[in-house]
């Protein structure tokens, strides 16, 4: 239990200025902006977006510089943010198909209609540390190739069209759609909030669940049936005007995983999915979010729940980075009083246990007192 | 737009193209071709959350992915019109020109000059900037050939 404690502002108050002053660091190293680290370290700003589940990059990356890089930290800073906002509503489902594609890859066909295009990745480095860019070497203009301008179908849509893989839940207009940011998550979870809740889980947390699904805990059988990274467009419906208008642009991350077919008596055998989404370029997390998506279902397939990634309330109640920080780092606060107490009890007991053993005479002074 | 949408109005697509400008391009549409014009807020620019969904397996039931900053504002011109503006981020003076820009489309007398010099020159950028990336992406396109391994 904590209990409330008074005084030590002018400490807090120093504390906090001695933050601002090692943040800053070395005085002769040029100050970062928010707009370096929006442009630089984007990779950075997509997880803050993505965890911290609000999308605006020039945020993003001021919480980046505030938390002095620490992400979680970073992430705290949004959600607090966002809380201070008034909400104008839902948008239309973002519509993944129509995404202008910057990187689209698939591991279960090699030759698929609009082609696997590599975009910016950090596949087939070699990861050596590239001294050429501490120097700050100018970076040459990319190769560019004609464009193909063809619509590239989603690759479980090639494999749906055989029948050969589970249709997603149909989709309703009308239907509710869970939102754990207005009602408090309840057990068992519909897909949406699942969902929602793996978008906005920690990657650390996800991919770690993820890895254990291929160990054994919970097999799955994943293909990677399509990676895609691009930017779709942002539909939202205008009450006073009576139609939907596009808000702009954002980048998103899409993972389409393909696993372990499943059949009965009465449906033919089919490749069941797990689903990855998320704000930027953020394909572990896309990924992990997907095999965890997939083990979740468990129940549906009849398959037998006994691992970690299988169990709906252990990953629903642990993913999120936010609580878990909070719950875990509230143990540095004074529990003066709650340590009192268990103090207290445990010389009771030792001094019991003590005079049944082997009598007064051994009982230690009390030093402290 | 208009493929998602077959019925929706061209003043949808419009406003889609505003919400894509950049606020420099507006400010100065303003300035170059109509300095001194006049409009009031009918609402405060304010900044708010939408929240935006995902669905499930890409074309499922909807989900919710997480929110997005969005400004928006709704002005007033001196002749009436009243023009809406709304774009993803926090920037309300871009919200209040979208909304200018929207309201004097909708005035016959400015339809041609808004198209020719604010909606035209944002699409052709928009454009450019998507050719660019497209171009950079096919050069990265990859055909991978299959290799037999072993002697089985």
């Amino acid at each position: 239990m904590y209990v409330a404690v008074k005084g030590g502002e002018a400490a807090i108050a120093n504390a906090h200025g001695l933050l601002a002053h090692d943040r800053r660091g070395d005085t002769a190293v040029p100050e970062l902006t928010p707009e370096q680290i929006r442009e630089q370290l984007s990779i950075a700003v997509d997880r803050v977006m993505t965890e911290g589940s609000l999308f605006d990059r020039d945020l993003a990356a001021l919480a980046i510089k505030q938390a002095r890089g620490d992400l979680i930290e970073a992430i705290f800073l949004v959600r607090a943010y966002r809380t201070t906002l008034p909400r104008f509503g839902f948008a239309v489902p973002l519509d993944t198909a129509a995404m202008r594609i910057r990187r689209r890859i698939s591991a279960t066909y090699k030759d698929l209609p609009g082609g696997q295009v590599l975009g910016p990745t950090f596949d087939y480095t070699h990861r050596l540390i590239d001294f050429a860019l501490a120097a700050g070497t100018p970076v040459p203009e990319p190769q560019t190739a004609p464009a193909d301008t063809a619509r590239a179908p989603r690759v479980t849509d090639i494999i749906g069209g055989e029948d050969m893989i589970e249709r997603n839940p149909p989709h309703d207009p009308d239907a509710p759609v869970g939102d754990l940011t207005r009602d408090p998550l309840a057990f068992p979870a519909g897909r949406d909030l699942r969902l929602q809740n793996l978008a906005r889980g920690d990657e650390g947390f996800l991919l770690a669940l993820g890895y254990s699904t291929q160990r054994g805990y919970g097999r799955t059988h994943p293909f990677v049936g399509e990676i895609r990274m691009g930017e779709v467009e942002v539909e939202f419906f205008i009450e006073d005007l009576g139609f939907a208008v596009s808000l702009g642009e954002i980048t998103v991350t899409e993972c389409q995983m393909v696993n372990q077919f499943k059949g009965s008596a009465t449906e033919p055998a089919r490749f069941t999915r797990g689903y990855g989404l998320g704000f930027g370029h953020c394909e572990r997390k896309a990924m992990s979010m997907a095999l965890v998506d997939r083990a979740l279902r468990a129940d549906e397939f009849e398959e037998e729940r006994k691992a970690p990634a299988q169990d709906e309330e252990f990953v629903l109640s642990h993913s999120d980075n936010v609580q878990s920080t909070g719950f875990v780092e509230h143990l540095k606060l004074p529990h003066y009083v709650d340590f009192q107490a268990e103090i207290t009890f445990l010389r009771e007991l030792r001094r019991k246990h003590g005079a049944a053993q082997a009598g007064p005479q051994h009982i230690m002074p009390e030093a402290a007192e | 737009m208009d493929k998602h949408h077959p019925h929706a109005p061209p003043r949808a697509a419009i406003i889609g193209t505003l919400a894509r400008a950049e606020t420099s391009e507006l400010r100065e549409a303003v300035h170059a071709h109509w300095p001194g014009l006049q409009w009031r807020e009918a609402k405060p620019a304010e900044a708010g959350l939408v929240m935006l969904r995902g669905r499930t397996g890409g074309d499922g039931a909807a989900f919710n992915l997480g929110e997005a900053t969005v400004a928006r504002a709704v002005i007033d011109l001196e002749t009436g019109e009243r023009g809406h503006g709304q774009c993803l981020g926090r920037d309300m003076e871009k919200a209040r020109l979208a909304a200018v820009f929207d309201a004097l489309w909708q005035r016959e007398t400015d339809r041609d000059a808004v198209e020719r010099h604010v909606i035209a020159p944002v699409r052709a950028r928009i454009a450019r900037q998507g050719a660019n990336d497209a171009a950079r992406a096919a050069a990265t396109r990859v055909n991978f050939f299959t290799l037999v391994r072993g002697e089985d």
